[in-house]
């Protein structure tokens, strides 16, 4: 099932086997029966290495979810708490057996730390006292999760705000840990470059690791040629901006957690004859999307403008090939013609979702969807959908940055979501290199007035992770680095792209221009903006063992892993797609994150909410 | 060549040779008579102790070690009970075990590791016999004692002790006995006068071997194969009966025609094996029986041990040691007197080649014509593994070696791999060394336990130049032997702390895998915490520093160490061992210094000790975080007063952060608060807790609209956003009058579009159309279309003579009728 992760360059469906095989062992560690109880969190995760069936093939027979009091009743031989380390988590599970053991059915307990055992934990255990009835605590080493067949995440949802905010850089040890393990399935990677200080640090980690392990030399061929490490915080633009490709639209506007998205019904009923609209399903539509989609793997990374025209002519192949039964004239043509249909249903289901997908997120797109039967709420969607993005356009393009914005100033009175006013309010300070004291004092009263005085500690937080600031120096440099690295590009191909920019039907990630720049001329020959951006830009190399210095062939394209420290969107990824497919970029990317993100999902990763923190 | 074959004697199909490995170096006044003797397989050391049942405490017996060729490792006088067994774990450790079950375990030069018991019932009823043994398990132990009952312990390492069930009819000790390794279970095989028992777990059952003759009264030895498989019985009418260890099958019976029951007894025999034979060992004899019925018969001079082994038998005496096995196959091919086998031709090629006869060509003609001259290589490149005198091994080699010549597809690799084994095997057989292993026992082995061995004697440069020569992997290999050289070194009392340091440091150097905390945890158990320090300074794995400094109370150490490995639990673990430590203004202190281990503490104060967190703050005087602090407190508390109480800590705090915006505003939200609890008394509005606009919003819902000016006013709320929301209060209510009232008030800072789009929403088009010709001409065609006036829009885009706008106009327009 998991065939996609194999298709590309790199075979990640290695590091889902290792995944797999590692699970498998523990499981099996605990002879018998068993349930799990899961730490929430923990099932998205995990849901992309094993399936229930993997977990009941090993016994596993009830699956619980990680909460206080009474476990609940289940006749079997163990209990597995499957969980991230956390004090808070110990608590609950100490309570979990305390409970337990005033029954009388003798079970044993074990303990799965993901993605790694903590000593600190540990000891809460021991202090509430059961940390002796655990017959197993282990740990299961998680860290980048394959996603698809070119994308590796860490999934972890709060790096951004651990590393920028809170100082706390557990997730880059996991980053290096992770590519650690990468590098002892795909060889050691050669070359590493990095920008912004995470990246110094993950690259300093793993520096000191090898040394650490410098006796076990690895022995397996480089797959990797370069690892480039971005720190979020050099780019803090791009996701603030709208992603405007087909899969970026999907998760900007329904989410996507896991590789799943939840869409609204109505459109997914089944039109069937004789049947009245009367029992419309109300549960949301789940789908999941990813490259093992034949059509989606061709649609997700165009940009939206471009997807109906793909999608008309997918139909018509389609229909093409259903029409085909009718030259099917002689028993063995019609015998081939019957072999291909499960091929051409999957297919056709497959448009009929992703037709469905894009009228829903047409309707709130396009401003050209515009009749007298439609309802007004839409027309509005639609036209905030269109003004928000022409202000986005503008703040990238360096119009009016150092002004308070009448759009943002109307969207606020109109109490429009709070994120969206602090994306556009963070754009608008991004892209003018810090706001005028003035005009971001104006803004945050606004802000504060409007929305509650509650929000200080979410502006203070922004402020701290530099998303939003007061101009320091007079000079902005942010058009500078426009210029230099053509950050906008006027006459953005969305159909037939030619340029990274089509993503944002403009605006070129300035990310994806430092990996492309990177690759060809060399960063070298961008000093200048380089020591703009924060943080210091390094390279390192690794000593390869001899022997194992690859020999290129003539044409064959180079592998770089760009690990992005703090997220990537979804346009981004398919900006690196779009590289690596350009014939002449003589480069092939394989993305790892620690989190899949958005706009609306950075910021709100930032915010604090006092009310919900009190107990 | 023909004297290789002198000292072979046949039995059966096959032949036995004994080959001399050592004049032993030793010097044993009484040889070995009146000794405990054990001499570990694999060429292990051999202990002695002299007279064990020596008491007085005049002259006490003495311990002496040595290696297999005789060179003296340790020696020293017995001074605890008296011993009734020796025995060598795996790991090269010598096991003692006394009359009353304690079983000391010494290492090689002598030094006492740790001692273990058998059980305390032991101490009373005395250990009778014992014997060690090896399994998959490791080492392990078993006596019996004088009430006739058996212990066992599997593994030593890992001690469990097994009382086994009670033997019927049994007094004392058993006539024999033995120690089987079966089926993954460790069980006892025991003969009583001629009833054999098996003793498991749980069960003593009465076995008969298949077809022992009858007339047995007695089984007086028994001998198990060096790998369970097989068992030999000797019995009192001289009768040698063999067959597997599970008593299924019987091999032979053999009559000796010997009655008393001999001193050992050991199974020779090899993997492969043709021709398996049991060594059986009196005063004067040594015989071989063979399970073909035939025997050989040695003479022997002095008082002797046999050593099983995998492959033979080591026999010992007070002068020499030999080895005595069957003769390997491919050895009898080649060297056996006129053989035609490949490899014997090949031979004798090679020594007419070097004679510069041309009858070398004749042989390997003959060779291969039958095709076969690569077997012929192999025959002698295996050969050349098996022999012990290093003239045979090089003639053998280079016959291979010429033969090789004529060969184009051939593998070299076993040719090379057999050379440098054999290279190593001599170096290590040599008499300083003195580890006469064949090569299937070195093959058995392999490499790491060899290296392991030489360590264990302290070999290190020869162990590190086998590693190298061998390309052992570094951490398999020289790194191991530099770790344990040091481990080794840094106990070395005459040297000061300065000179051993330098020394492992210049020796271990960077080498990769070694691990310096272990080197340290060494030097620290000897109580060298100063050494331990300067050790640890040279671990690259920051992480490996931390357990062992925060043992030697090094915390604030451990700590810089704990964050530089980056390993947040690692921190974590020392923030939390240094607030047990010390008091909490020198923790404040220590943390200060650590950036990164303060923030990871604040961290955990956010979630576990809030209080904790606002004395950090304070502490540091950080005022911005302070007030942040007493911002988030104020969410927790439930009455006004408290709330607004620290409120005004946080301006406070914000104005001593100079932070005015923020102080500015906190002093707004106080205002706001007061404002809301005032309302809500007089008017029960239910403000409470709502934004401003919010505020705004339902005290204009509620009619009350001096309260909402007066917000507006006093909160300097800007025109354009109060504007919106009375528009849409109002709209809401639907007073299209106060409406049109407001709409005059001024001029509308919003612009009138708002309010068209404001009174369609409410479907009222006939107050909208009010508000249209309000509207600035660049607004007017969307004015106009949100009115639904289609003709009002296509004029006022004429108008404009905008094509855009007349484009939108045409969209909206609905399809001419017909279509």
């Amino acid at each position: 099932m998991a065939a996609h992760l194999s298709y590309g360059r790199v075979n990640l469906n290695i590091l889902r086997e290792a995944a797999r095989k590692e699970l498998r062992e523990f499981l099996d560690k605990c002879a018998g029966s068993k349930a799990i109880v899961w730490d929430e969190y923990l099932t998205g995760p995990f849901g992309l290495i094993a399936q229930y069936s993997l977990l009941k093939e090993h016994e596993v027979e009830k699956m619980f979810t990680l909460k206080g009091g009474r476990l609940p009743a289940a006749d079997v031989k163990n209990i597995i708490f499957f969980v991230r380390p956390r004090l808070e988590l110990m608590d609950i599970i100490a309570e979990n057996v305390f409970s337990e053991d005033k029954m009388h059915s003798p079970r044993d307990f074990h303990i799965l730390f993901v993605p790694r055992r903590s000593m600190l934990c540990e000891q809460r255990l021991k202090e509430q006292g059961v940390l002796g009835s655990f017959t197993n605590i282990d740990e299961y080493i998680l860290d980048l999760i394959p996603y698809d067949g070119d994308l590796l995440s860490m999934e972890s949802e709060s790096a951004f705000r651990e590393c920028y905010l809170e100082n706390d850089q557990t997730s880059l040890y996991h980053t290096a840990k992770g590519l650690m393990t990468l590098q002892a399935l795909y060889g050691t990677i050669p070359q590493i470059y990095g920008k912004g200080e995470c990246a110094r640090h993950v690259a300093n980690m793993m520096l000191r690791m090898k040394r650490e392990f410098a006796g076990s030399q690895n022995q397996i061929l480089p797959v990797f040629d370069t690892l480039l490490l971005l720190d979020r915080n050099v780019d803090l633009l791009t996701p603030l901006a709208t992603q405007l490709t087909y899969e970026g639209l999907i998760d900007e506007i329904y989410g996507i957690t896991n590789g799943y998205v939840k869409l609204p019904p109505e459109k997914f009923a089944q039109k069937k004859q004789g049947e009245t609209g009367k029992d419309l399903p109300t549960e949301p539509k789940k789908l999941q999307l990813n490259s093992a989609e034949e059509l989606y793997a061709e649609i997700r990374d165009k940009n939206f403008n471009a997807v109906g025209a793909a999608l008309s002519k997918k139909a018509k192949i389609i229909s093409a090939a259903f029409e085909e039964r009718h030259n099917a004239k002689t028993v063995g043509e019609i015998k081939q013609f019957v072999s291909q249909l499960p091929h051409m249903q999957a297919a056709r289901s497959s448009l009929a979702n992703h037709t469905s997908i894009a009228e829903l997120i047409k309707d709130i797109t396009s401003l050209l969807y515009y009749n007298k039967t439609s309802c007004n709420s839409l027309v509005s969607a639609s036209e905030a959908f269109f003004d928000n993005l022409t202000v986005e356009q503008e703040f990238m393009t360096g119009v009016d940055t150092d002004k308070v914005n009448t759009y943002i100033e109307d969207c606020i009175a109109q109490k429009d979501p709070l994120i969206k006013i602090l994306r556009l309010v963070c754009m608008q300070s991004v892209c003018n290199n810090g706001l005028k004291q003035k005009v971001l004092d104006y803004y945050k009263r606004e802000i504060l007035q409007t929305y509650g005085y509650e929000h200080m500690l979410t502006l203070n937080n922004l402020e701290k992770t530099g998303l939003l600031k007061p101009q320091t120096s007079s000079r902005n440099n942010y058009p500078t680095i426009r210029k230099t690295l053509k950050l906008w590009m006027e006459d953005a191909n969305e159909q037939n792209p030619n340029d990274i920019s089509y993503v944002y039907s403009g605006y070129a990630p300035l990310s994806i221009r430092l990996t492309q720049v990177l690759a060809r001329p060399g960063w070298r020959s961008i000093e200048e903006v380089l020591k703009m951006l924060p943080g210091p830009h390094f390279e390192e190399r690794q000593q390869l063992p001899a022997g194992l210095h690859k020999k290129r062939q003539q044409g064959e394209n180079r592998t770089t892993l760009v690990f992005f420290l703090g997220g990537v969107t979804y346009a981004e990824i398919a900006a690196l797609r779009f590289l690596s497919q350009m014939e002449d970029s003589g480069m092939e990317y394989i993305i790892a994150t620690t989190k899949l993100i958005n706009g609306t999902s950075w910021i709100k990763s930032l915010m604090d909410r006092p009310e919900s923190q009190s107990p | 060549m023909a004297f290789i074959t002198a000292n072979w004697n046949p039995l059966g199909e096959a032949f036995y040779r004994k080959t001399e490995l050592y004049e032993m170096c030793w010097n044993l006044r009484d040889g070995l008579r009146d000794c405990l003797v054990a001499a570990a397989p694999y060429g292990g050391p051999i202990a002695l102790l002299r007279e064990p049942h020596r008491r007085s405490p005049s002259s006490r017996p003495q311990l002496e070690i040595y290696s297999a060729s005789g060179n003296s490792l340790a020696s020293f006088p017995w001074k605890s009970g008296p011993v009734v067994q020796l025995g060598w774990t795996v790991n090269d450790e010598l096991l003692c075990i006394q009359e009353d079950g304690t079983v000391l375990i010494y290492d090689l030069f002598g030094s006492f590791k740790r001692h273990f018991s058998m059980g305390q019932e032991v101490v009373q009823s005395q250990v009778l016999e014992a014997k060690v043994f090896h399994s998959p398990y490791g080492t392990g132990v078993a006596i019996v004692t004088g009430s006739s009952r058996f212990t066992l312990a599997t593994n030593i390492d890992d001690l469990k002790l097994r009382r086994l069930p009670e033997v019927p009819g049994l007094q004392g000790a058993p006539s024999c006995w033995a120690v089987l390794t079966q089926d993954r279970q460790t069980k006892v095989l025991l003969a009583n006068g001629a009833d054999l028992f098996i003793l498991d777990n749980t069960s003593c059952t009465a076995v008969s071997p298949p077809g022992l003759s009858p007339q047995v009264s007695s089984i007086v030895h028994m001998s198990v194969s060096f790998s369970y498989k097989y068992l030999a019985l000797f019995t009192d009418t001289g009768h040698l009966w063999t067959g597997s260890a599970h008593l299924q099958d019987k091999l032979s019976e053999v009559d000796t025609k010997i009655r008393n029951p001999p001193k050992q007894m050991v199974w020779c025999r090899r993997p492969k094996s043709q021709q398996p034979s049991v060594v059986l060992m009196w005063d004067r004899l040594l015989l071989v029986a063979g399970v073909c019925n035939d025997i050989i018969q040695f003479p022997v001079e002095e008082q002797c041990v046999c050593v099983g082994e995998l492959d033979g038998v080591r026999v010992v005496s007070s002068s020499r040691q030999e080895l005595l096995q069957e003769v390997p196959l491919v050895c009898q091919e080649i060297f056996k007197i006129a053989s035609m086998a490949p490899g014997a031709l090949l031979l004798e090629a090679h020594r007419e080649y070097e004679k510069c006869s041309q009858k070398a060509d004749e042989y390997l003609r003959e060779i291969k014509e039958q095709s076969m001259l690569g077997e012929a290589v192999r025959q002698c490149v295996e050969a050349a593994g098996h022999e012990y005198d290093i003239q045979t091994q090089k003639t053998l080699l280079r016959a291979a070696s010429f033969g090789k010549c004529f060969l184009t597809d051939f593998s070299p690799d076993s040719f090379v791999a057999t050379c440098r084994e054999l290279r190593v095997l001599n170096a290590v057989r040599e008499a300083g060394v003195g580890l006469p292993l064949t090569h299937s026992q070195f093959k058995q082995m392999t490499v790491q336990v060899l290296i392991d061995r030489l360590v264990y004697r302290q070999f290190y440069p020869l162990a590190i130049e086998i590693c190298r020569y061998l390309k052992t992997p570094d951490y398999q290999g020289v790194s191991r032997v530099l770790k344990h050289w040091a481990s080794c070194k840094v106990q070395q009392k005459d040297l000061s702390d300065e000179a051993i340091a330098r020394a492992v440091c210049l020796k271990v150097g960077d080498s990769a895998g070694v691990s310096y905390s272990h080197i340290a945890a060494k030097a620290y158990e000897c109580g060298r915490t100063e050494l331990a320090i300067k050790l640890l300074d040279y671990e690259a794995r920051s992480g490996e520093q931390v357990p062992l400094l925060l043992k030697m109370k090094r915390s604030q150490l451990a700590l810089s160490k704990a964050v530089e490995s980056g390993d947040t639990d690692l921190v974590y673990t020392v923030v939390t061992y240094l607030k047990n430590e010390m008091n909490r203004g020198d923790f404040f202190m220590t943390l200060r210094n650590q950036p990164v281990a303060l923030s990871l503490y604040r961290q955990f104060c956010k979630l576990q000790e809030q209080d904790t967190l606002k004395d950090l703050y304070n502490q540091d005087d950080d005022h911005q975080e302070l007030a942040n602090y007493y911002v988030t407190a104020s969410y927790r508390e439930k009455r006004l007063e408290s709330r607004l109480s620290v409120l005004q800590s946080a301006v406070d705090e914000y104005n001593k952060a100079k932070n005015e915006f923020a102080a500015k505003a906190t002093e707004d939200e106080m205002r706001l608060l007061r404002f809301q609890r005032k309302l809500d008394d007089e008017k029960g509005a239910g403000l409470l807790g709502l934004s401003l606009q919010a505020t705004m919003e339902a005290l204009l819902a509620l009619g009350l609209h001096k309260q909402a000016e007066q917000l507006y006013r006093d909160f300097r709320v800007p025109d354009k956003r109060y504007w919106w929301l009375k528009l849409k209060s109002l709209a809401e209510k639907e007073e299209w009058e106060e409406l049109e009232k407001f709409s005059k008030s001024k001029k509308s800072p919003i612009g009138y579009l708002p309010f068209v789009e404001v009174c369609m929403k409410r479907h009222n088009k006939h107050e909208a159309k009010k508000y249209v010709s309000k509207v600035p001409p660049e607004q007017k065609v969307k004015a106009h279309l949100a009115v639904g006036d289609l003709e009002g829009a296509a004029d006022a885009a004429i108008e404009r003579r905008s094509e855009a706008e007349m484009g939108r106009c045409l969209l909206v327009a609905p399809p001419p009728t017909g279509c």
